[in-house]
């Protein structure tokens, strides 16, 4: 009875128990094949959403003479394009104060961060609280920077200008005189983010091993020559980093030259273009002249300088830390 | 067992959550109002400026003659240039936009291209009050195969505001009669700041050269040709068009007699302008005694006064009211735009704000034309705005006309910066000229 049973049970079992069993383990193999892609959907779906599908859209965008003004949308090809390299000379003076703006504060604020980062990197009464005061910056909103900087640097009742006076300068008008403008602006960008900057180096210097600062003390090697010789090198890979991200943020400069006006014509950077950036020409091309496809264009060849910028800015400072 | 339970779970919680995120960007409108006109209704009014159009009181009245309805007012603080660009998109996308939105004068043009996606007040027995606007703002408020876009709200007529304190220390007479009579042409006006000028050292004459620069431009086009950069046919003639270059060349002449206070209008400084009392006179379309008001504050309440702006007649700004194809109560909605254009609707604006109606009936109304307005020294704002209003000329603003307007303001705040007016006029026609391709 038993033995039969015991002979009956198995087909039994797998006669009675085999659908749900089954179920349950390609349910299970199911699960195992697919879920891992189910939980990393939600962030391709908004990846999709918000920048896969505008990027195609710009591309297709900037082939066509998309405007609200016109009732159909035409394909003209390379026509936005052919003009804007050609036929454009305010898309080109707005290339040349991007990339002037862009000189004029990232290199002043990576040299600054780098002697910031290794004077925080010593021995110093108070450490913590010099390491938190250089970041503060970076929890401030860009927009209450640029307001308070264009106070600062007002014609008339300016600070700057105020300071300017005491020593005996001449007031300048920070907005009508294109390098005047440039100076203006880049500090607003390096009092922003030379602390955080600093901060990426000093976590960076951190964690270069104390053993080479000694074995070269140990040399005679002076502090200076530590500071070249070993840090430099060392930070290769954080310099390069900053850099990419500065060149990023650089060539995307926009909110600080448009608060540096207020009121209207705001996008055309100053009264000839002075300090208008690429991305506010684009802006201005697709708000008030309403030529969305040669916006398109705008933001294509922009996203092009910068693949360009970034290159070349990896490439010398793979150089500058190698020769060492 | 217990790990595929859990697995399972799991997958049912990742599951749910797409289905979520995806149902979230599904549903952003909220579908409880129903179509039908019975139901309450919420109608959203998307206003720009400062002052707001000063609609307040007759939304409350509105809503009490009609128990279904309730209005929700956006925009008030938001700058002309914001507002188009946002109002813009929303019409493009066919969403997002109220269901009264106001249409500026110079940005009006741009939407006729867009008309098919307005609901057009015709079908609304708008034709009916065609009597009840001035018929040039009739015809700005109607698209060429004439549907109408938008009910007219307000025009700007043109008069100057002084200041009365400053004219007296400066030896020029305060009274406003005797103030018009000293410039009756802009030449006279501008001797006229040349004479303050030579008296007051620390005050300018003239807040802007772009301010100048508009209302001047506004009215001797008013006068001629009847278009400023673009002719009725919407091609860029800024180059050809002689009244362009006369408004250009009396502005450049303000500024090398030294009479413009250089400040960009509607800026920070602009706005600091009034307040420190920095210069002593502004063109003034009549919506601009409301941002005197709003800016200058209660400490230059009577330092202000009105009188008659040299030249003859003019109009800058004004507005409409349209109703997007995008509202779910359009029938509501062109109700309600007809309410706040009526005569009575246009009163009670000024009343507010100071916005000069469109109305004949309420251009004639005692409660205009008998208006005085005591911030502005009890000036009889009515008479002096009502006077021009009624037998203005219209002039003809295109498509990119705030496009190519910047362009050329930008030139002349560059010439008030230093730079040569000849050569800013080469720019002019440059910039503009790219502005508005």
């Amino acid at each position: 009875m038993s033995l039969d049973l015991h002979a009956a049970a198995p087909p039994d079992h797998a006669r009675g128990g085999r659908p749900a069993h089954r179920r349950r383990t390609s349910f299970t193999r199911l699960d195992l094949k697919y879920s891992p892609y189910l939980y990393v959907l939600p962030f391709f779906v908004i990846f999709a959403v918000f920048s896969a599908y505008p990027i195609a859209y710009t591309v297709w965008i900037a082939l066509t003479d998309r405007s609200p003004l016109n009732a159909t949308i035409s394909f003209v090809g390379l026509d936005n394009f052919v003009e804007l390299i050609t036929d454009d000379p305010q898309f080109w003076n707005a290339v040349v104060n991007t990339f002037g703006m862009f000189v004029l504060s990232t290199v002043p604020q990576l040299m600054l961060a780098l002697v910031l980062a290794n004077a925080l990197n010593r021995k110093l009464r108070a450490q913590t609280f010099f390491r938190m005061a250089i970041a503060m910056p970076i929890i401030t909103s860009t927009a209450v920077v640029a307001l308070i900087f264009s106070m600062l640097y007002a014609k008339d009742f300016g600070l700057v200008n105020w300071a300017l006076d005491t020593i005996g300068v001449d007031p300048i008008d920070w907005r009508a005189n294109r390098f005047a403008s440039w100076f203006a602006i880049s500090t607003m960008v390096d009092w922003r983010w030379v602390g955080y900057n600093a901060l990426i180096y000093l976590a960076a210097m951190q964690s270069i091993s104390k053993d080479m600062y000694e074995a070269a003390a140990l040399d005679g090697a002076s502090r200076r020559r530590q500071f070249w010789s070993i840090t430099i090198p060392q930070l290769r890979p954080t310099i390069i980093f900053t850099l990419i991200i500065s060149t990023i943020g650089g060539l995307q400069l926009f909110t600080e030259p448009l608060l540096f006006t207020s009121g209207s014509g705001g996008l055309s950077g100053g009264s000839e273009g002075q300090f208008q950036t690429i991305t506010m020409y684009l802006l201005d091309v697709m708000n008030q002249r309403f030529r969305w496809g040669y916006a398109g264009a705008v933001a294509l060849v922009l996203f092009l300088l910068i693949a360009l910028m970034s290159t070349v800015n990896y490439l010398l400072a793979r150089r500058i830390s190698s020769d060492k | 067992m217990s790990v595929p339970t859990h697995r399972r779970r799991f997958a049912a919680i990742a599951l749910a959550s797409v289905a979520v995120l995806a149902t979230a960007t599904a549903c952003g409108d909220d579908s409880s109002d129903s179509g039908k006109s019975d139901g309450p209704v919420t109608l959203v009014v998307d206003v720009f400026g400062d002052q707001g159009f000063g609609y307040d009181e007759l939304y409350k009245q509105y809503e009490a003659e009609h128990p279904n309805v309730k209005i929700q007012e956006r925009g008030k603080g938001l700058g002309l240039g914001d507002y188009n660009t946002r109002l813009t998109q929303q019409i493009t996308a066919g969403s997002g936009a109220g269901d009264v939105v106001a249409l500026e004068e110079g940005t009006i043009v741009q939407f006729y291209a867009q008309a098919d996606r307005f609901v057009n007040l015709a079908d609304h027995g708008a034709n009916d009050l065609k009597g009840n606007f001035l018929p040039w703002k009739w015809e700005q408020g109607t698209t060429p195969d004439g549907k109408v876009l938008g009910l007219g709200t307000d025009v700007g007529s043109m008069a100057l505001c002084y200041r009365s304190d400053l004219f007296k220390a400066a030896g020029l007479p305060t009274d406003r009669e005797q103030v018009a009579a000293l410039w009756p042409t802009w030449d006279q006006f501008i001797a006229t700041g040349q004479k303050f000028a030579a008296a007051d050292k620390k005050h300018k004459f003239v807040d802007s050269a772009t301010n100048f620069y508009n209302v001047v431009l506004m009215q001797i086009a008013g006068q001629g040709t009847g278009y400023t950069y673009y002719d009725k046919s919407n091609k860029l003639v800024i180059d050809q068009n002689p009244d362009v270059k006369s408004a250009y060349d009396l502005t450049t002449k303000m500024i090398a007699a030294g009479l413009s206070n250089n400040l960009q209008s509607f800026s920070n400084e602009w706005n600091a302008g009034f307040k420190n009392g920095t210069f002593a006179t502004i063109a003034c379309p009549a919506w601009m005694t409301g941002v005197i008001k709003g800016q200058a504050g209660d400490a230059a309440a009577g330092k202000w006064d009105i009188a008659k702006a040299p030249g003859n007649g003019g109009n800058w700004g004004g507005s409409f009211l349209g109703v997007p194809k995008s509202s779910k109560h359009q029938k509501e909605a062109a109700a309600l735009a007809k309410f706040l254009t009526s005569a009575k609707g246009q009163t009670e604006a000024f009343k507010k704000v100071g916005n000069l109606p469109s109305s004949p009936q309420a251009l004639a109304d005692p409660a205009v034309v008998d208006s005085t307005n005591d911030y502005f020294s009890k000036a009889p704002v009515g008479k002096i705005f009502a006077a021009g209003a009624s037998d203005l000329k219209p002039v003809y603003l295109g498509p990119k006309n705030n496009a190519v307007r910047t362009a050329v303001e930008n030139t002349l705040r560059a010439v008030e910066q230093g730079k040569s007016a000849d050569e800013q006029w080469q720019a002019a026609l440059k910039n503009g000229a790219a502005a508005g391709k």
